[in-house]
């Protein structure tokens, strides 16, 4: 898809358990993998993943601490090389053998859609979950655009889209694939060329639909010796048909309505475009406390109608230490658009807690939403440690529905600012002198006024008039 | 203020405000009106400069070379309007689609209060078009907007040719660092507010509207095309907005300067009527800075192509694109004598002050007339010996004023409901139409309430005559002022127009002296007879004399567009005059005819 969809560095700390039995397997390991998905737009996305898994002794106790669960969110991150730089030196190769060869910040950042995460986990290392291991994965998404890196042209290679193709697999990793999405390019009749030609398919379920994908092995010799390098080449027979592009069954919005600084609604329309399934959707959202919240006008309608919440988590703010927080369960109908919106009211901030760039507004973190979508086909139970990696961040035990975490864009919301320049002053300066002018009228006006005759003159005068006495003259 | 708490001195001032008032009143009439012609001269205008630091220079390569792309464009899209005779909204979205953009569309329908006669439209609906470009690795938080409206009179081709070609070469850049939304709105005007209504998820006007399926965060600036020929001789840039709301100074600036870099030859246009003068009005309700470009086709041997239009606008969007912060460095209150002068509201408010201050010192001079007269009324005129009884106001009669302030304030009220609402009736019971019926309703009433002094005084009682009248003037008076006042705050043109024509009238009215004079002084210088006039002035000054005949058609749809422009734009220049400056008129009226 063209659109560039929220873009933020998410780390994200799970501690939640990845509880699911499997044997020992080799420490330090490293997999890595590419998976590119031409979309229908002549857009084509690219997503590594790069996962290495260490045993170490620090060790977690028991059940997590719900106490110690925070969640924090940066709501804005202009991502740069200075973001990749230091995420390349987490792997083991760097950039210089493997898929990470690839990753060149110029082409990495000359594209619609970028995203890049950190995930870091405990992984039970046996059934009993008594001993862990550690997980560190690495995602980076990207989104290469026709319009603006194919210059038009809806064919890509490697080169086309990194200026690099590969040439030898990272000695370090255990495993280093590419896979290219062909789904419904194989069927009918080839409107996607691939070449050269993988060395193996793979199908799976793969977000609720049954998906084809080439796949390259990086170890397999015969792939790279060839000609010493591998550039993957998706050639379209037919020009993708632009009209129609897929909506996916959920996705979401979020906008401030209203105008003027002193109100406002925040608003958030939930999609589910499944024709029959309803489904609950986990609505989390935080909102900094000088955005106050009207809890009473939280209203959520869906097809014209008010939809309970079969949950709701409300911590309400406290000023300059912690943000609302609000969590919901909502049942989202079949085929509907759900409206969630709250009122709030826009706070007046001391004037040292304006930001350098007041006029450029604040930033309201994005909502959250968790999903178990339903499938359209069910899904095996497969085994986790040997599906590809791309599929095993948020497993689900349930076959017949798939995991969605879906953040919404963040908003930017105008505060009530003061002027900081010099009208500010001169306005301060004016309130003080008209306060100044309007006490002291006011004063006028509602005072009456009695004249006192001068009952004697000052000291000058009486002296003279005893001095007169004295003489028998009459007194001034 | 020791000055004035102290008797003597006190009586002193009071005396000479009292002796001079009249040569004080002329002089600072004078004053004020001079201050304002003086305001063309250099001491008092400033040169532009640009106040935002992020678009201190015009140091931008612009690339656009998409002239024939743009007249292709335009060449189709004015078949396809001429084949479907409304917006061809399919092939819009088509093209917009093909250029790459995110493409929307939304429906809208309003039924006016009463038939438009001059767009002759009464149940209007329409379809608005949008395409948002993207910014790429952004999470759409701000965005910018180009706007082209299409009307039924104006199809404004040119421009949505343009906006396309434009469209296509910014989608080719990775430097946005915004979304640009690119809207062609159906109905001019009607479109823009129910698109604008809609993206900010409210309804203040009672328009009926499909919810926007795509969002591009905040809007930062809004730009505003209008183009009707592939060449232009030059551009015009109105900046007045709703009810005289400008945009921050520095967005003309940056027109300017693009203006001057590309050689383009710009001009200014200014209205004081308070109704927004292109589409880029309602933008500034929402605090969205924005302007309306107008290309100019005149019979001057320069003329531009559509490239140095379209590079203009390439500057000024990838400037506005490197802005951290909302426009508010540089001046919100400001007055234009040209492009690359302007007056800041410390300039030019004391030119209104000073016709204010007229009947403020008017006010003054009777409020002590009426004390004189309450004290001792054998002494008025003299100065009050030492020991007269305090001033108090007691006694001025504030009941007795109650009558006429009510019947000319429910005046103003019936003004302000009944035509509209009585629209149906009139047209049934009178040969008319509805919008006429508006119209004749407005007058009718207006009229009607010149009859009412003759009413009035028989619920007024006052065992002295004179304080009656001097106690109703002073209301007016403040009430005038006040009223002035604030007008010339937000809409200075408007406000120093009324001022500079209801001030002598209102300062010279008294029930004594040549009534008839001070009665045609007065209704001369009445809201509606000040529009009928400056209409004339108007025309006069395009150098399109009008007849009579002419000029009283045009006044009545002056009147119906006013009334109209309040109920579709919320436009506040109808109450105003409605619920405020002709109540207080009539309570002048009062004065004259007291008995």
């Amino acid at each position: 898809m063209a659109a560039a969809m929220s873009l933020a560095v998410l780390l994200l700390l799970l501690v939640g358990p990845g509880c699911w039995g499997h044997a020992e397997h080799p420490r330090d390991s490293l997999r890595e993998e590419l998976v590119i998905t031409p979309l229908p737009s002549g857009d084509v996305a690219a997503t590594f993943q790069f996962r290495t898994r260490w045993d170490s002794d620090l060790q977690r106790e028991g059940d997590t601490d719900h106490y110690f669960l925070r969640y924090a969110v940066l709501p804005r991150e202009v991502v740069c090389t200075e973001n990749l730089t230091p995420w390349k030196k987490l792997l083991p190769c760097s950039s210089k053998a493997g898929l990470s060869v690839l990753l060149k910040a110029d082409r990495l950042f000359h594209t619609s859609y970028h995203s890049q995460a950190v995930h870091i986990r405990p992984i039970c290392r046996n059934a009993q979950c008594t001993s862990i291991s550690w997980e560190l994965r690495q995602t980076l998404s990207v989104v290469f655009d026709a319009f603006i890196t194919g210059q038009g042209k809806k064919d890509w290679s490697l080169f086309r889209m990194f200026s690099r193709t590969l040439t030898e697999a990272c000695p370090l990793a255990s495993q280093s694939l590419v896979y290219v999405d062909i789904t419904g390019f194989s069927q009918d009749n080839g409107t996607l060329e691939v070449s050269p030609a993988p060395s193996s398919t793979y199908q799976d379920v793969i977000l609720g639909t049954w998906k084809t994908y080439a796949v390259y092995d990086l170890f397999d010799t015969a792939m790279i010796n060839n000609s010493r390098s591998l550039n993957i080449q998706l050639k379209w027979k037919r020009p993708p048909d632009t009209e129609a592009l897929p909506v996916p069954f959920l996705h979401a919005q979020r906008y401030v309505s209203g105008y003027g600084l002193q109100k406002g609604e925040l608003s958030t329309l939930l999609y589910n475009s499944h024709p029959y399934r309803a489904f609950p959707v986990l609505l989390l959202d935080a909102v900094p406390w000088y955005l106050r919240l009207y809890v009473h006008t939280l209203t959520i309608t869906s097809k014209g109608k008010e939809n309970k919440p079969s949950y709701i988590h409300y911590q309400p703010a406290q000023d300059r230490q912690q943000p609302h927080l609000l969590e919901m369960l909502i049942q989202l109908p079949a085929n509907s658009v759900t409206k969630v919106s709250i009122q709030f009211e826009r706070a007046l901030l001391k004037w040292t807690e304006y930001t350098p760039d007041p006029n450029h507004g604040f930033y309201v973190s994005p909502s959250v939403l968790s999903a178990l979508v339903p499938s359209v086909v069910a899904a095996k139970p497969v085994d986790w440690e040997g599906s590809p990696l791309f599929n095993t961040l948020f497993p689900v035990s349930d076959g017949s529905s798939y995991f969605v975490r879906l953040y919404t864009e963040p908003l930017l919301v105008n505060l009530p600012t003061p002027d900081f320049s010099m009208p500010y002053n001169v306005i301060c300066l004016t309130c003080t002198v008209v306060a100044v002018c309007y006490g002291s009228f006011y004063n006028l006006l509602t005072r009456t006024f009695h004249i006192e005759e001068p009952k004697s003159g000052g000291l000058a005068k009486r002296l003279a008039n005893l001095i007169r006495r004295a003489r028998g003259v009459p007194p001034l | 203020m020791g000055l004035l708490s102290d008797p003597v001195r006190r009586r002193a001032i009071a005396r000479f405000i009292l002796r001079l008032n009249t040569p004080l009143c002329v002089l600072s009439y004078v004053a004020g009106i001079a201050w304002f012609l003086a305001l063309v001269f250099p001491p008092l205008t400033q040169r532009t400069y640009m106040s935002e630091n992020a678009m201190g220079s015009t140091m931008v390569e612009e690339q656009f070379v998409g002239g024939d792309r743009a007249r292709n464009f335009a060449r189709d899209f004015a078949a396809h309007r001429r084949k479907s005779g409304s917006l061809p909204v399919a092939w819009l979205e088509r093209s917009m689609r093909s250029v790459g953009l995110e493409v929307y569309t939304q429906s809208f329908y309003r039924k006016l209060p009463f038939p438009d006669e001059t767009h002759e439209r009464y149940m209007v609906s329409g379809t608005n078009v949008y395409g948002i470009l993207r910014a790429p690795r952004a999470a759409s938080t701000e965005s910018l907007v180009l706007t082209v409206p299409c009307g039924p009179d104006s199809t404004n081709s040119q421009a949505v040719g343009l906006l396309l070609a434009l469209a296509a070469h910014f989608r080719g850049q990775i430097y946005w660092a915004k979304d640009i939304i690119f809207l062609v709105t159906e109905h001019d005007l009607l479109g823009t507010e129910a698109w604008l209504e809609a993206y900010h998820d409210i309804n203040v006007t009672g328009i009926q509207s499909s919810p926007l399926q795509g969002r591009a965060g905040a809007i930062q600036a809004a730009v505003a095309l209008e183009l009707s020929s592939d060449v232009v001789t030059s551009l015009d840039v109105t900046v007045e907005g709703l009810n005289g709301q400008l945009p921050n100074l520095d967005l003309l600036n940056l027109f300017q300067t693009f203006c001057q870099k590309g050689g383009l030859l710009c001009t200014l246009q200014g209205k004081a009527s308070g109704r927004p003068h292109g589409p880029h009005g309602l933008f500034l309700r929402y605090r969205v800075e924005a302007l309306t470009l107008r290309g100019i086709n005149s019979f001057r041997q320069y003329k531009y192509d559509l490239v140095a239009v379209g590079k203009a606008l390439e500057g000024m969007f990838r400037k506005l694109n490197h802005l951290l912060e909302r426009l508010h460095q540089s001046f919100f209150f400001y007055l234009l004598p040209a492009l690359s002068r302007f007056v800041s509201i410390g300039l030019y408010m004391p030119a209104a002050g000073f016709l204010l201050l007229v009947l403020g010192l008017k006010a003054l001079e009777l409020w002590m007339q009426l004390h004189e007269a309450g004290g001792n009324p054998e002494e008025a005129g003299k100065a009050p010996g030492p020991g007269s009884p305090p001033l108090a106001p007691q006694g001025v009669g504030l009941a007795s004023l109650m009558a006429p302030l009510l019947i000319s304030q429910a005046m103003g009220l019936a003004l302000y409901v009944l035509p509209v609402l009585g629209q149906h009736i009139a047209a049934q019971h009178f040969p008319v139409a509805e919008a006429e019926a508006v119209v004749l309703t407005l007058l009718a009433i207006y009229v009607a309430g010149l009859a009412l002094p003759h009413n009035t005084h028989r619920v007024v009682s006052s065992q002295v005559p004179d304080r009656g009248w001097m106690a109703l003037k002073l209301v007016a008076l403040i009430y005038l002022a006040l009223q002035l006042g604030c007008i010339a705050l937000t809409n200075f043109s408007l406000g120093f127009l009324l001022a500079a024509t209801m001030v002598p009238a209102a300062a010279l009215t008294k029930p004594h002296g040549p009534r008839p004079l001070y009665a045609a002084l007065l209704v001369v210088t009445s809201p509606a007879v000040t529009l009928l006039g400056s209409l004339f002035l108007w025309r006069e000054l395009q150098e399109v004399p009008l007849s009579l005949a002419e000029g009283w058609q045009l006044f009545l749809t002056a009147l119906a567009q006013g009334v109209l422009e309040h109920y579709t734009y919320g436009a506040l220049l109808f109450p105003i005059l409605a619920l405020g400056l002709y109540p207080c008129w009539l309570l002048f009226w009062n004065v004259l005819f007291w008995k």
